[in-house]
């Protein structure tokens, strides 16, 4: 029998994504981003956000059935996010979904945005290896992850204490003066920079640090530190080398995204590693951690940029993984859940 | 008897309770309510299948969908719609949007009032949203959405109708999506964008504010 095929739909913030999936195979990934309507506030304004997907959602639906040449009917399953993230955003995928599987007779599985993250890989590099750690970063979160089963069993080894890597990016970006979001400006300016020119805090790095909080992540100081050293220059006269506090600012933060994940996977005895979210784009990163996992004996995983992001692709992966699992579908009267935690796959 | 020839017309609304309604023309099936705090996206699709299934029906048999668009809250009310269009898509049959004050209207002036009158519903912030109506329910003025001071006195009508202390008339109506699913042609096709009446609450945050000790000079 073949691998069920699977619609997923994501509406967790700025992206309405709809994905057709069967198994690893990706058939449709069509995703209608509401980013520039949200650039002149400096950040996702929730309700912005929550009307662009209504108004996105059927459009979008209707073109990845197109795309994927596939009729509704021909559907096994409708997977949706169902956190975290933002309620007014979440509700409109998880109506969507809800609607979509009672006319189609289908079941419905509501599963965490942050597990499709860390699923979205198989359909670049096939199956995950098991177990394996995964370093998820994006605009809400940072997280590193123990997964051995991607539909039934994924612990947190560790998270952010107060910002998430990517809200570190749109705040650098805007103390420098750069657009909204912050992530691909900042990578831009870093490639131009001395990512040694200045030395700034790597975050939960020091011993004592390491104690208790081993594979936490902290980037609110090294923001501070980085809008102290810019006003202290700038109170003083003198020019802001804008590249080179972008390439010192990246540098420190993806020491530390890096160092942990190989101290992670270390720790637990583990040699697969993946990247997952939307700072998992970041092409330093990237580099960075080839490089570490390398040295390490670490074999990486790291899905194509364009799968980082929020889709419904990784989504409709959760879902089938769960299916294939025999996962118990989830009940009609599901609600959304914005701080969902991520050992709740399927709720 | 083939679909479109049914008539059989599903209405929903979510501008204030989570309510939907089943019903062929002149004849309401099935008509149910959940008023409990914020359920909409937990409880309107159980609802939906269950006033289909108590008329001995199933979703393929409807002919039409009729949804009310506001003015409502708006995550609540954007759950009613996106699951009409979604609904509409998959069983390809027509959605029609109309104003949930009106759906109100029609009930109440079924009464023959014998003058006009404005419907209001809870726009929360200690303001209502409101439209009036002349004695045979058709719609005036709005709708609006002021405070409760700035509403026209006289007869005051609907869910909202006595959570202020206001002067004139006052009668509670629930709002029944039956009462337009019976005949979906007796108002307007509005289109599903919703009645927001309000701008997105956004502040414009593009400041950076000073981490140096003491004040910027
Ligand atoms: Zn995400």
């Amino acid at each position: 029998m073949s691998a069920p095929l699977v619609l997923g739909i994501e509406s967790s913030c700025d992206e309405t994504g709809v994905g057709l999936v069967r198994g690893t195979e990706l058939l449709a990934n069509q995703v209608a981003s509401s980013v520039d309507l949200h650039a002149r506030f400096g950040g996702v304004v929730p309700e912005v956000a929550s009307r662009a997907h209504l108004e996105a959602m059927r459009p979008t639906l209707e073109r990845a059935c197109e795309d994927a040449g596939v009729d509704l009917s021909e559907v096994d399953g409708i997977a949706v996010t169902a956190g975290p993230g933002l309620v007014s955003a979440l509700v409109v995928g998880v109506a969507t979904a809800k609607a979509l599987a009672v006319s189609l007779n289908k079941p419905l599985y509501g599963v965490n945005h942050l597990i499709g993250h860390v699923a979205v890989d198989v359909l670049d590099h096939g199956p995950l290896p098991s177990p394996a750690i995964a370093l998820l970063v994006s605009g809400g979160h940072s997280s590193l992850l123990r997964v051995d089963d991607i539909a039934t069993d994924v612990r947190e080894l560790g998270s952010t204490i107060d910002d998430a890597a990517g809200e570190a990016y749109d705040k650098v970006a805007r103390l420098l003066g750069l657009p909204y979001p912050g992530g691909p400006v900042i990578d831009k300016a870093a490639a131009q920079g001395n990512p040694r020119a200045i030395a700034f805090p790597r975050g939960l790095t020091a011993a004592k640090d390491l104690e208790r909080h081993r594979f936490d992540f902290s980037f609110s100081g090294l923001k501070t530190a980085v809008a102290r050293w810019v006003e202290t220059r700038r109170r003083d006269g003198e020019d802001v080398p804008i590249n080179d506090v972008a390439a010192s600012f990246q540098e420190a933060v993806c020491d530390v995204l890096t160092a942990k994940a190989i101290a992670a996977c270390e720790a637990e005895g583990i040699d697969d590693l993946l990247i997952g979210g939307g700072v998992a784009a970041n092409s330093r990163l990237r580099a960075l951690l080839e490089e570490r996992a390398t040295a390490a004996g670490i074999r990486l995983r790291r899905p194509r940029p364009g799968l980082c992001t929020d889709n419904g692709a990784m989504i409709a992966v959760v879902g089938g993984a769960a299916m294939v699992a025999g996962v118990r579908p989830s009940s009609l009267d599901i609600g959304v859940d914005s701080g969902l935690p991520v050992s709740r796959i399927v709720v | 008897m083939s679909e479109s020839d049914s008539g059989l017309w599903l209405g929903i609304d979510t501008s204030t309770s989570v309510t939907a309604a089943l019903a062929r023309p002149g004849h309401v099936l099935a008509s149910r309510t959940v008023t409990s705090g914020n359920v909409h996206v937990e409880q309107l699709m159980p609802l939906v299948s269950e006033v289909v299934a108590e008329s001995g029906h199933v979703l393929a048999d409807l002919a039409g969908i009729v949804v009310g668009i506001g003015p409502g809250p708006f995550t609540g009310l954007r759950v009613g719609i996106v699951t009409a269009q979604t609904l509409g898509y998959v069983l390809d049959v027509p959605v029609r949007g109309v104003c949930s004050l009106d759906i109100v209207a029609l009930t109440f002036a079924a009464g023959r009032p014998g003058r006009g009158f404005t419907v209001v519903s809870d726009a929360r912030r200690k303001e209502l949203y409101w439209a009036t109506y002349d004695a045979a329910g058709k719609r005036l003025d709005g709708p609006n959405v002021t405070l409760p001071g700035d509403v026209p006195t006289g007869l005051l009508v609907g869910p909202a109708a006595e959570l202020y202390e206001l002067a004139g008339d006052r009668v509670v109506v629930p709002l029944d999506p039956g009462a337009i699913a019976v005949d979906p042609d007796r108002l307007p096709d509005l289109g599903t964008e919703p009645l927001y009446l309000r701008r997105p609450d956004a502040q414009v945050s593009t400041s950076v504010k000073t981490v140096l000790a003491g004040r910027p000079s």
